[in-house]
């Protein structure tokens, strides 16, 4: 069955049951493999992207629940790397194996989104469900700090 | 401090090159897995190869071949450092890609060593490394030296450009004459103290592929004509598959075939398969659900009953009974049997899993010709063998391309796990290259587990309230040859405790057990640090001690920890006058060459609930190559062994693990995570360790030993999860 999504601007046709994860739709059949796979049950956040600039877990996603609105991948945050989340991030060095980042960084960007100077707490709301296992967490906090500096200036 | 807020350096571009390859400072097209160079090892570029390790290109830059592997430690860059260092080249002008393990492995280990595991990438591995760039440097001088008639030590090498007088060339210019040379006497490597780049804080080179999504793991490697497997083992492992019925499954969309792996009988080392039944599929997640769906008949075998129960209760047995002596001293069984006051207490810890954020999974593509793998292994050259082993092909054919690991933590990564050799049967079978992805719950149901341990430990303290004798018994269930790997015994981190006590009696003993056991960050010490440093604690309250102090006196004499401990007292403030409900412990293990103390501040409400404010942690690892990353892997140690000891723990049941993904087997969140300060004590001697682990172990006792010091509790056991931490 063919399901038709927009994905980072880009239209795509795609045939696959409509009840399939945006996940393995974006991974496999579109290839943008930026979006990490890490426990398909919406515990690890590793699969966050955004549909209509809401984070959400493409694991638990149904493909057919994204038709008709924006998808957006950590390929899509930005052209070159320019959003202030990642360029954040590059500076602080949040980054262990990486694994976890795509995600990590979904979710921060859209926390900034909306609350463009979030307190800790706030942080550790918006970003406790994505797991690091590298335990990059320091510095994802003052990753988020400093993008949210740089998005103010 | 904990320095996050690092000057930017240079951004440099990076993307990963055909064939395996990673370069950095180059433009290349994405990965395409499909354009495999003839000879991958083949410099992208039309550098000349100075040596193994190295090439001089024509546009100034300087390519690196990275032996090792890159899971976040930040290896890529701490190998090019040290090349660089050597070299004596602009750091913006050097570009890395991963070596070729089948060049290693046909010319006779070439890169002395591929693998990457034990925290020895720097520890280990820095002489050669380093050589391997001094050497380069030296035969650049004498080839100008012999172009300009002038003797070798009148060159000066400087930031890749060759002095003499009023002659001066790039390098690049000498390279193809260097790379003939044979210099009489191989260089000595510089000293710590003769850097001009190790021991600076330096951005990890890998790190701007991973805020965009073109970091490449071995789960993303895509292959024209790939199917997908989904795997199920036997869920209690060595079992059997008594049958399963492809029937009900095979209409369903794009499934294309259901295949059994057979376990080799008496093969149950680390990498061996196990009985499992895959589902093969144009799709993983079509392969996946079909599976799930697939009607499979086990045969459990003889432990589907083991609980981790049973487990425990045969723990408590065998530590009553004589083990194999680590450390003989009757003295000392005498004096804790007839002492006055004795201090006695049995530690219990549970197995633990790796959980790379990046399940287990392998991708082969058997050809006629050649065989090529992409797997998140720590040692690129066993899965070069494994594959080789399993289809009966000759190493040479089987290419490994190095891939960013999602993780290591001791796991091998799955070079030395079964999956690769599944996914080489299965394409040898299906003819068609097969990526096998392992779902959450397969990967903590299958994976190597970090063994279970129980101790008993008793001391008899003397006159001014220091122990005087020690005698400990520590037991742990391993599978195979698991307790036998690297230093990991049973009683590793209670032998080697650092403390002067007169009289010291250690015994050991390995049971086996059919949960499947490897390796696991920091092996040994993740265990028995907290096993070791929390009854350490006791002993000193016992002598009326305060904790700290104990340590720094039971230390006298030992420099280095001296060094750790004091400089510990200075940066954490530590104290034992806290109100009741806070409280702050320290600890300080060794492994892997590196002495690590934590302290750690906590607050326990009435109603027992557990926060862990700050951790304090001081290294040291002798000497530190990129202190950036050094941080940042201590920070990681200390957030990932907390996690096991707080919110850990798999549980056994009916012979399988009972823990099934992320909601049964949690992992400490950001919300938990305490605030963490990094600081070196370099003692910048022989010492030569890692960091990639030590950090880690020294952090469950300290905080265990600040919960006591809140709330009057001792925990002897973790997850603390599972304590009533409650106070009135
Ligand atoms: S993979 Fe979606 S939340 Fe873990
Ligand atoms: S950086 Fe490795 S899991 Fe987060």
């Amino acid at each position: 069955m063919a399901v038709t999504l927009t994905i980072n601007g880009t239209s795509h046709n795609v045939d696959v049951e409509p009840e399939t994860p945006l996940l393995w739709v974006i991974r496999d059949n579109i290839g943008l493999t930026g979006t990490k796979y890490g426990c398909g049950i919406s515990r690890c956040g590793a699969c966050t992207i955004h549909i209509d600039g809401k984070p959400v877990k493409a694991c638990q996603t149904a493909a057919s629940a994204a038709v008709g609105k924006q998808v957006t991948t950590i390929e899509g945050l930005s052209k070159d790397s320019t959003h202030p989340v990642q360029v954040a991030w590059v500076e602080v060095g949040v980054p262990q194996c990486g694994y976890c980042q795509s995600g990590q960084i979904m979710s921060a960007a859209a926390l900034l989104a909306t609350r463009k100077k979030p307190s800790d707490r706030e942080i550790d709301a918006a970003m406790a469900d994505n797991i690091c296992r590298c335990g990059t967490y320091p510095r994802i906090k003052a990753g988020i700090r400093r993008a949210s500096e740089i998005a103010g200036s | 401090m904990t320095n996050v807020n690092l000057s930017r350096r240079a951004f440099i571009q990076t993307s990963v090159a055909a064939g395996g390859g990673l370069l950095l400072g180059f433009h290349m097209p994405s990965a395409s897995a499909a354009k495999i160079e003839p000879t991958p090892w083949n410099t992208p570029t039309s550098g000349v190869e100075v040596n193994a390790w190295l090439t001089v290109d024509p546009n100034g830059g300087f390519t690196i071949r990275i032996p090792h592997t890159e899971m976040g430690q930040g290896g890529i860059t701490s190998v090019a450092m040290m090349i660089a260092e050597e070299l004596d080249v602009p750091w913006n002008k050097i570009q890395t890609v991963f070596a070729d393990p089948n060049r290693h492995l046909r010319n006779n280990k070439e890169y002395k060593v591929m693998s990457t595991h034990g925290s020895q990438l720097v520890r280990l591995q820095h002489p050669h490394l380093m050589q391997a760039g001094a050497s380069a440097r030296e035969r650049l001088k004498e080839a100008a030296a012999q172009a300009w008639g002038v003797p070798r030590d009148q060159v000066v090498a400087k930031q890749g450009v060759l002095t003499s007088g009023a002659k001066s060339a790039p390098y690049a210019e000498f390279a193809t004459a260097a790379a003939k040379i044979k210099l009489d006497k191989e260089p000595e490597i510089k000293k710590d103290g003769e850097w001009w780049l190790l021991g600076t804080p330096t951005q990890r080179l890998d790190i701007p592929h991973k805020v965009n999504g073109s970091a490449e793991y071995a789960i993303d490697t895509r292959v024209p004509g790939m199917v997908y497997a989904a795997v199920k083992a036997c869920p209690v492992p060595w079992g059997a598959v008594k049958s399963f019925n492809f029937e009900a499954i095979k209409g369903r969309p794009g499934v294309i075939a259901a295949i059994e792996l057979k376990a080799v009988p008496g093969k149950e080392d680390q990498p061996d398969m196990q009985n499992a039944v895959a589902v093969v599929a144009d799709s993983w997640y079509r392969a996946k659900t079909a599976l799930d769906l697939l009607p499979i008949e086990w045969d459990f075998g003889p432990n589907a009953n083991v609980s981790s129960a049973d487990m425990l209760a045969i723990g408590r047995k065998v530590v009553e009974e004589k083990g194999i002596v680590s450390k003989d001293s009757p003295q000392a069984i005498e004096l804790v049997a007839n002492g006055k006051k004795v201090v006695s207490a049995q530690y219990e810890r549970p197995f633990e899993t790796h959980a790379r954020m990046e399940p287990i999974n392998a991708t082969v593509h058997v050809q006629d010709d050649r065989v090529d793998v992409w797997s998140p292994t720590q040692d690129q050259s066993s899965a070069v063998l494994l594959v080789a082993d399993q289809l009966k092909r000759d190493p040479k054919d089987v290419y490994a391309h190095t891939m960013f690991l999602g993780g290591g933590f001791g796991g091998n990564g799955a070079g030395g796990t079964a999956v690769t050799r599944q996914a080489a049967e299965i394409s040898r079978q299906v003819k068609r290259p097969v990526k096998v992805l392992w779902s959450r719950e397969e990967d903590i149901a299958q994976d190597k587990q970090r063994m279970m341990s129980v101790a008993k430990l008793s001391a008899s303290i003397g006159a001014n309230g220091l122990p005087e004798a020690i005698v400990t018994r520590a037991m742990w269930f391993s599978k195979g040859k698991a307790n036998q790997i690297g230093p990991a015994t049973a009683d590793y981190g209670i032998t080697t405790m650092p403390y002067i006590i007169p009289n010291r009696h250690h015994e050991r003993q390995n049971v086996e057990t059919h949960i499947p056991s490897s390796t696991h960050r920091a092996p040994g010490a993740n265990q028995t640090g907290f096993i070791t440093e929390c009854f350490i604690d006791e002993l000193a309250l016992a002598g009326g001690w305060n904790p700290l102090d104990w340590r720094i006196e039971m230390t006298k004499g030992l420099a280095d920890h001296q060094l750790v401990l004091n400089m510990l007292k200075d940066k954490a403030g530590y104290r034992t006058d806290l109100r009741r409900g806070e409280g702050m412990g320290v600890a300080i293990v060794e492994c892997h060459e590196t002495i690590a103390a934590a302290c750690a501040t906590v607050s326990v409400s009435r109603r027992g609930q557990l926060t862990v404010e700050k951790i304090v942690v001081v290294a040291d690892p002798g000497h530190v190559i990129n202190p950036h990353a050094g941080r940042e892997q201590m920070e990681g140690s200390v957030i990932y062994e907390l996690g096991h000891a707080w919110m850990g723990g798999l549980d056994i049941q009916k012979g399988r693990v009972a823990n099934t993904n992320f909601d049964s087997y949690n992992l400490m969140r950001i919300d938990q995570a305490p605030e963490i300060e990094t600081h070196f004590a370099l003692s910048k001697g022989k010492r030569w360790g890692g960091l990639g682990e030590p950090a880690g172990p020294p952090v469950p006792p300290a905080v265990a030993n600040a919960i006591f010091a809140a709330t009057g509790k001792r925990i002897r056991s973790t997850p603390f999860r599972l304590h009533d931490l409650s106070w009135s």
